[in-house]
């Protein structure tokens, strides 16, 4: 119900990431001498699009409007249920561990988007300076085989090698750093963490490829002015890089962003919301609600929650990254 | 503007729409009407005992992964009656719990391993097997091995009322214990009191040796186990019991409820648990176990077997001591639940293989053998021979015991459908890192039982 959703949204988004039309110039087909044209080639556009409406609508508007309904009773999924009104909403805003639930996903930008974005432009501009070399053909293959990797299997190596056992902890004590050895994901303080980190590996190959397709698009010529101007590498990237990467930025960040708050299979894998819900997350939650507490009500109307605030999240962020120049 | 103008009208229109929709679905809301329930029964008379007949039957069963038992017993039908075939769907006991209305309402199946069944009694998706219980006469076996299928009217209280459920055998918890470790220590025999498992554990502690090795991690709060034992041994099975079958009233926030706890948390600060206890998970446990980390473990007899194979001879078994030296035992008791579903369209045919695998000689063989716990059936029917000092003899024998004292209980894990995920998980978890008191760990776990129950 959730993921169904939450593909809605990023559908919406990969598609308004893609250059507008919008700003073309009116076409002439329009010249009152040919109605009859016009209009089968009105119907003809709408036949094409029409087996993709169909799905669209049997697949993604029919359960978000199902959820929408859901969330307005009481009800066990199977049994009758009661009409009940906004109460599953008010319940998302008052219940302290379903708010809690909004907050985890928060944190998580924090490693989803921030440390992917901000690592991927460092790498995808190292990547770039050797760009002609074997080891960057390697860089990239590294880098992206997370994406590749079901992400199942990343969640239970990741658990492994978190564990009081792991590599993780055997890398710390190996440095000395018995001190800090701890099972990562069994631990309140370090679980939300332990598991933004699994994210952030997981994305980090994302916003990388996607950020060196931009930059194979810049023109070096720009690259060579800067240089014969006296600028260093870092100047180059302040000025040329980063204004050009605009847009590839909004994408990194927008996808990464739904990911955070749309988060369910990482968190499914490595903690299952535990220990003590420190790790439970709105996906998480609605799943639990929808088919342990067999509460459909509140966890339709908590994936309305979640639906509306990925939208308030991501759409200023599209708004802010638009190219404005054209 | 124009354009800006017809496309405010046409969202105008879609939200008239779709509010319109919402409007006219709203007197009948999602889901079904609860008229469902009086079609239950079963046809059953007393008189005659139903049978699987002569012509070729296919039965459709949905059992759990991981429990050998259920092929065991379906082969060995086959063998007696080759008319019955069987197409089995398997799947995790956690996929089976999130499934079963579901598979109940759309798909249902002759024979189905069940999880906790109140609420799917409440929306009518088991047959009443009371008839069955008349005619095959399960309701002359001890009282005590059917109470926790037995349901009032719309699911509650359950351990009263019609039979909606069977159990394929039942199983006992307690202490699994490492000879090799005990020898090391000094402990030659269980301990029969709960100061003697203490002392024991503190020596094991002195001795480098982890007292107890338990499962906390993920969706499983594992400590829900000796929770329940300390309850157990500081005070009687029975409010317990009343606590998990929803009667009116019940609570599981009572003076030694909290004492319990309170020990529990006195473990916990002794160090007695691993370090990492929240992050293991069950298997984790089990391989802990048996590679020889750790003394005790609170665990059931379905591993009996497994560790009569794993580590033979050098694992024992003991029922939890009781506080006092003279005070009673009590232990989690369940059988393995299988029902009927209300639409099934071969319910006699289960009915008798039910029938089948608590009377029939040797489908009482494999629930030992294969199962490792008790079978159902009358008090003096049939029962296998046991290797002399294995784990599985001393578990049956624990069986019997608890009998005597009539100290079974079901798990307090089961009291709602979502009390253990969602309560005792999370507060012992919790109660581990330090961030819950036991007071308030029962006031939290009774307030969320009281919401459940309510809805």
């Amino acid at each position: 119900m959730a993921r169904a959703l939450l593909d809605d949204v990023i559908d919406v988004y990969e598609a308004r990431s893609e250059p507008r039309t919008e700003a073309l110039p009116p076409t002439t087909a329009r010249s009152p001498a040919r109605p009859a044209g016009l209009r089968t080639s009105f119907w003809v556009g709408w036949l094409f699009v029409a087996p993709a409406l169909l799905f669209y609508g049997l697949f993604v508007l029919r359960p978000l409007l199902y959820t929408f309904w859901y969330s307005l009773y009481r009800w066990d999924g199977i049994g009758p249920s009661t009409w009940v009104g906004l109460q599953n909403y008010s319940k998302v805003f008052t219940d302290p561990d379903l708010l809690k639930t909004i907050v985890h996903a928060f944190e998580l930008i924090a490693f989803f988007s921030a440390i992917p974005v901000l690592l991927g432009l460092a790498l995808a501009s190292t990547i770039r300076q050797i760009a002609t070399s074997r080891l960057a053909l390697a860089a990239r293959t590294v880098v992206f085989l997370p994406q590749v990797i079901p992400l199942v299997a990343a969640g239970i190596a990741w658990s492994w090698m978190l564990s009081s056992t792991g590599v993780v902890n055997q890398v710390l004590s190996h440095i000395g750093l018995d001190g800090i050895t701890r099972a990562w994901l069994g631990d309140f303080s370090t679980a939300l963490p332990a598991v933004g980190v699994i994210g952030a590996w997981v994305l980090l190959g994302l916003c990388t490829l996607l950020l060196l397709a931009g930059i194979s698009k810049i023109d070096p010529a720009l690259y060579e002015a800067a240089r014969l101007d006296g600028a260093g590498p870092f100047r180059e990237f302040v000025h040329i890089t980063m204004p050009s990467l605009r847009q590839e930025i909004g994408v990194c960040v927008t996808v990464t962003v739904i990911a955070a708050l749309a988060s369910f299979d990482i968190v499914y894998i490595s903690s299952q919301g535990g220990p003590g819900n420190a790790t439970m997350v709105p996906g998480l939650e609605i799943y639990y609600q929808a088919f342990s507490e067999r509460q459909v009500g509140v966890a339709s109307a908590l994936a309305v929650v979640l639906m509306v605030l990925v939208l308030a999240c991501v759409l200023p962020i599209q708004w802010l990254t638009r190219d404005r120049d054209r | 503007m124009l354009g800006r103008v017809r496309a405010r009208w046409r969202i105008g229109a879609l939200a008239a729409i779709v509010l319109g929709a919402f409007a006219a679905a709203g007197c009948g809301g999602p889901g079904g009407s609860a008229s469902t329930t009086a079609a239950t029964t079963s046809k059953a008379t007393a008189s005659a005992a139903p049978t699987c007949g002569k012509g070729p039957v296919t039965m459709k069963g949905y059992f759990e992964t991981g429990f050998p038992i259920t092929k065991a017993l379906t082969s060995e039908f086959t063998k007696q009656y080759p008319n019955v075939k069987w197409d089995i769907r398997e799947d995790q006991f956690a996929v089976i719990t999130q499934n079963a209305p579901r598979v109940l309402a759309d798909d249902p199946p002759d024979l189905m391993r069940l999880p906790q069944v109140s609420e799917l009694v409440k929306d009518g998706l088991l047959k009443n097997l009371d008839a069955y219980a008349k005619a095959f006469g399960w309701d002359k076996w001890p009282a005590s091995q059917l109470q926790q299928m037995r349901l009032g009217p719309g699911g509650r209280p359950r351990g009263e009322g019609s039979l909606y459920a069977m159990g394929l055998n039942f199983s006992m918890t307690g202490v699994f214990y490492n000879k090799k470790l005990a020898a090391k220590i000094g402990m030659t025999s269980p301990p029969t009191t709960l100061a003697e498992l203490d002392d024991a554990m503190a020596k094991a502690k002195r001795a480098g040796i982890l007292p107890i090795q338990q499962f906390n991690g993920g969706a499983t709060g594992g400590l829900a186990f000796p929770l329940q034992d300390l309850m157990a041994s500081y005070g009687s099975p029975a409010p317990i019991n009343d606590w998990i079958f929803q009667k009116d009233g019940a609570s599981i926030d009572t003076p030694t409820n909290v004492k319990a706890t309170q020990h529990l948390q006195q473990w916990i600060k002794a160090g007695y648990f691993a370090k990492d206890v929240n992050a293991v998970e069950y298997a984790k446990m089990m391989s802990r176990f048996i590679a020889g980390q750790g003394l005790f473990m609170f665990n059931g007899d379905w591993e009996s077997g497994n560790l009569d194979k794993k580590m033979p001879g050098k694992a024992g078994f003991f029922l939890m001591p009781p506080a006092d030296a003279d005070g009673k035992q009590a232990a989690m008791s369940a059988p393995l639940t299988f029902g009927i579903a209300a639409k099934a369209p071969h319910a006699d045919c289960a009915a008798f293989f039910l029938n089948w695998v608590a009377t029939n000689p040797k489908a009482r063989d494999i629930a030992v053998q294969v199962g490792g716990s008790h079978p159902m059936g009358p008090a003096d029917a049939h029962m296998p021979p046991v290797k002399e000092g294995s784990v599985t003899a001393s578990t049956l024998e624990a069986g019997s015991k608890i009998g005597e004292d009539n100290g079974a209980m079901d798990f307090i894990a089961n009291a709602t459908g979502a009390i253990y995920a969602k309560s005792w998980t999370p507060q012992l978890q919790k109660l581990v890192a330090g961030q819950q008191s036991p007071d308030a760990l029962l006031k939290s776990v009774q307030s969320d039982y009281e919401n459940q129950v309510k809805s």
